[in-house]
């Protein structure tokens, strides 16, 4: 909305604006009127539906207006903070490992070598494949009885574990099918940023005499610092819109020991049925999101800077 | 490891060496999967891994494909990706256009929004798309889905197009414009043979989503217009869990995901790198 001169503004270089004013508006039409009904309408409805008591298989207009009990049940409900809690340890967990393994691997290969893109291929092929296989695979590998895990730890003298029958062996599992899956992306990016760092100032950093550490730590670091920060938020939201992996590998069980808060507005909504009352904590699921999104905003809008210049 | 130098860095067999244990822990079980794929009950069900040398089968794939239901399964996925992709290329590189191009009231506001909507969980979209379902009685349309995963899809596309204009030279279009062609001559004619490469990255990854995504089909598609990932987790409930022919439905899902991949890594990355990394 800034720029709500811009369309009278004199700008005689670019032809284009010389047509009538309203194309633009046909150009984005479409694009536009499909977001709003496919993404904003839902998001709305989503706060409409939260202050009904809807339940599956009965009519909405017999559904009774509740105001804002459902809010008020939320805050007492020891199962969405559960699942809150799950989120922040799932997200603790799996990015701070994955960002710890991607940039230690990065860091120690990043020079340029051969055959790079054969290795990079094989690095984006666990984002590839659909979420459901990935959730497959290793229900099948963590499988307590025929699971291949089971087996090799067998080997090492380990008792073979019911993986995803156990609370806390269950966490673990999504834990470590997040970090197959997400560790060699960040590693990727990583290294694409360290390989885009301006060769003088790592020259300069030789010559001063700073050691390995400090290169890494004063040096490269700061410098990545933004990619750093990016992939972080991103993969926070990402933990916050996860569903699909835990759904097919656990289900968010056992108990509720491995439900994110996406997957406990799912169940709630699908399995106990409630849908008002899954509305309500989606519009909490929304709020952490779009707070989280603005962050990314205000680290740059990558489609308003770019017109900026 | 403390003391190494700079202007020593690790042997170029030891980077390599490194490089190549990532990757197996990358493949292996993607390996699994398509290795299970092709074995036989006995062998599934036996407690000691068998990696390469067992007697390859096809009664997985044969159970699949007669009985599985694999190909209205295929056909479903098949319509939603190129329909979804399709509109969102069309939809999308119209809107991307206009952002780059034109300047007009409201445009950072769909900038803007178009961002923040990138975000949106598809938890919190599967309620409301329950009751637009039921509202509608669209029930067994494969439409909703098109039309849920074209929203989805568009504001990354919308994102990834505008870059793309963005490297366009506006000469060519002021040279068009001056010999007299409208806008849609522009956009189609001018301005389409040269964004092929900006309109195959935004395609692959539409496609991919639409192609794997399986909460939304599971809620939205009956019995006869269940998508691929649908189908794979059918094989779940029955009477425990048929792994053989689940791994063989994972291998022929992940096909055309994996195809692309081998044909296009480099865009890929640079897609989804495009946040993170500023050009």
């Amino acid at each position: 909305m800034g720029d709500a001169s811009a369309g009278t503004s004199v700008a005689a270089s670019k032809p284009i604006r010389d047509l009538s004013t309203l194309v633009p508006y046909f150009f984005i039409l479409p694009a536009v009127a499909i977001m709003l009904a496919g993404l904003l309408y839902p998001v709305i409805q989503a706060f409409y539906l939260s202050f009904y008591d809807w339940k599956i298989g009965t009519d909405f207009e017999d559904a009774p207006f509740v105001g804002l009990r459902h809010f008020i049940r939320m805050v007492g409900d020891e199962n969405v903070w559960e699942s809150i809690w799950v989120t922040i340890r799932f997200g603790f967990w799996t990015i701070s490992i994955e960002m710890f393994l991607g940039v230690s691997l990065a860091l120690l290969l990043e020079k340029p070598i051969r055959g790079a893109s054969v290795f990079r291929t094989i690095f984006i092929l666990p984002l590839m494949v659909s979420p459901v296989v990935v959730g497959l695979i290793w229900r099948y590998l963590f499988d307590a009885r025929v699971g291949w895990i089971n087996y090799y730890l067998g080997l090492i003298g380990i008792e073979p574990q019911v993986w995803l029958g156990d609370a806390d062996l269950a966490f673990f599992a999504i834990v470590f099918t997040d970090i197959w899956q997400w560790t060699p992306f960040i590693f990727i990016i990583v290294i694409a940023g360290l390989q885009a760092l301006p060769s003088e100032v790592l020259e300069a950093s030789k010559i001063d005499g700073a050691n390995w550490w400090q290169h890494i730590f004063f040096v490269k670091l700061p410098m990545i610092r933004s990619i750093l920060l990016i992939a972080l938020l991103m993969r926070l939201i990402d933990v916050f819109r996860a569903l699909e992996v835990m759904y097919i590998l656990t289900g968010g069980g056992p108990g509720r020991s491995t439900e994110l808060l996406s997957l406990h507005i799912y169940n709630r909504a699908f399995d106990t049925q409630q849908l008002g009352y899954a509305s309500a904590i989606s519009v909490l699921l929304i709020a952490i999101v779009t707070i989280l999104s603005l962050g990314i905003l205000k680290m740059g809008n990558p489609m308003k800077e770019k017109t900026d210049i | 490891m403390a003391a190494r130098q700079i202007s020593n860095p690790p042997g170029i067999w030891g980077h390599y060496g490194a490089l190549i244990v990532l990757a197996l822990i990358t493949l292996t079980p993607i390996w699994v999967m398509v290795a299970t794929g092709f074995k036989d009950d006995v062998l599934v069900q036996q407690k000691e891994p068998v990696w390469f040398f067992f007697f390859p089968t096809l009664e997985n794939y044969d159970y699949i494909m007669t009985r599985g239901k694999f190909d209205r399964y295929l056909w479903n996925s098949t319509i939603v990706g190129v329909s979804a992709t399709f509109l969102t290329l069309l939809s999308g590189g119209l809107c991307a256009y206009a952002l780059a191009r034109m300047e007009f009231r409201g445009r950072v506001l769909v900038a803007n929004s178009t961002l923040l909507v990138r975000m949106v969980p598809p938890a919190v979209l599967a309620v409301p798309a329950f009751a637009m379902v039921i509202n509608f009685s669209l029930n067994n349309d494969l439409a909703v889905l098109i039309f849920f995963y074209t929203a989805l899809n568009l504001p990354f596309a919308i994102w990834l197009l505008f870059g793309f204009y963005k490297q366009i030279p506006v000469e060519l279009e002021e040279a068009a414009i001056v010999d007299g062609a409208t806008p849609l001559q522009v956009f189609f004619r001018v301005l389409m043979p040269l964004m092929k490469s900006g309109y195959a990255v935004a395609g692959i990854f539409t496609f991919r989503i639409a192609w794997n995504e399986f909460i939304l089909a599971l809620l939205l598609t009956g019995r006869t217009t269940r998508t691929l990932p649908v189908g794979a987790a059918g094989f779940i409930t029955d009477t425990g869990v048929e792994w053989g022919r689940i791994m063989a439905m994972g291998t022929l899902i992940v096909i055309p995901p994996l195809l692309f991949t081998f044909f296009a890594a480099r865009q890929i990355i640079a897609g989804m790198t495009a946040g993170a990394v500023k050009g």
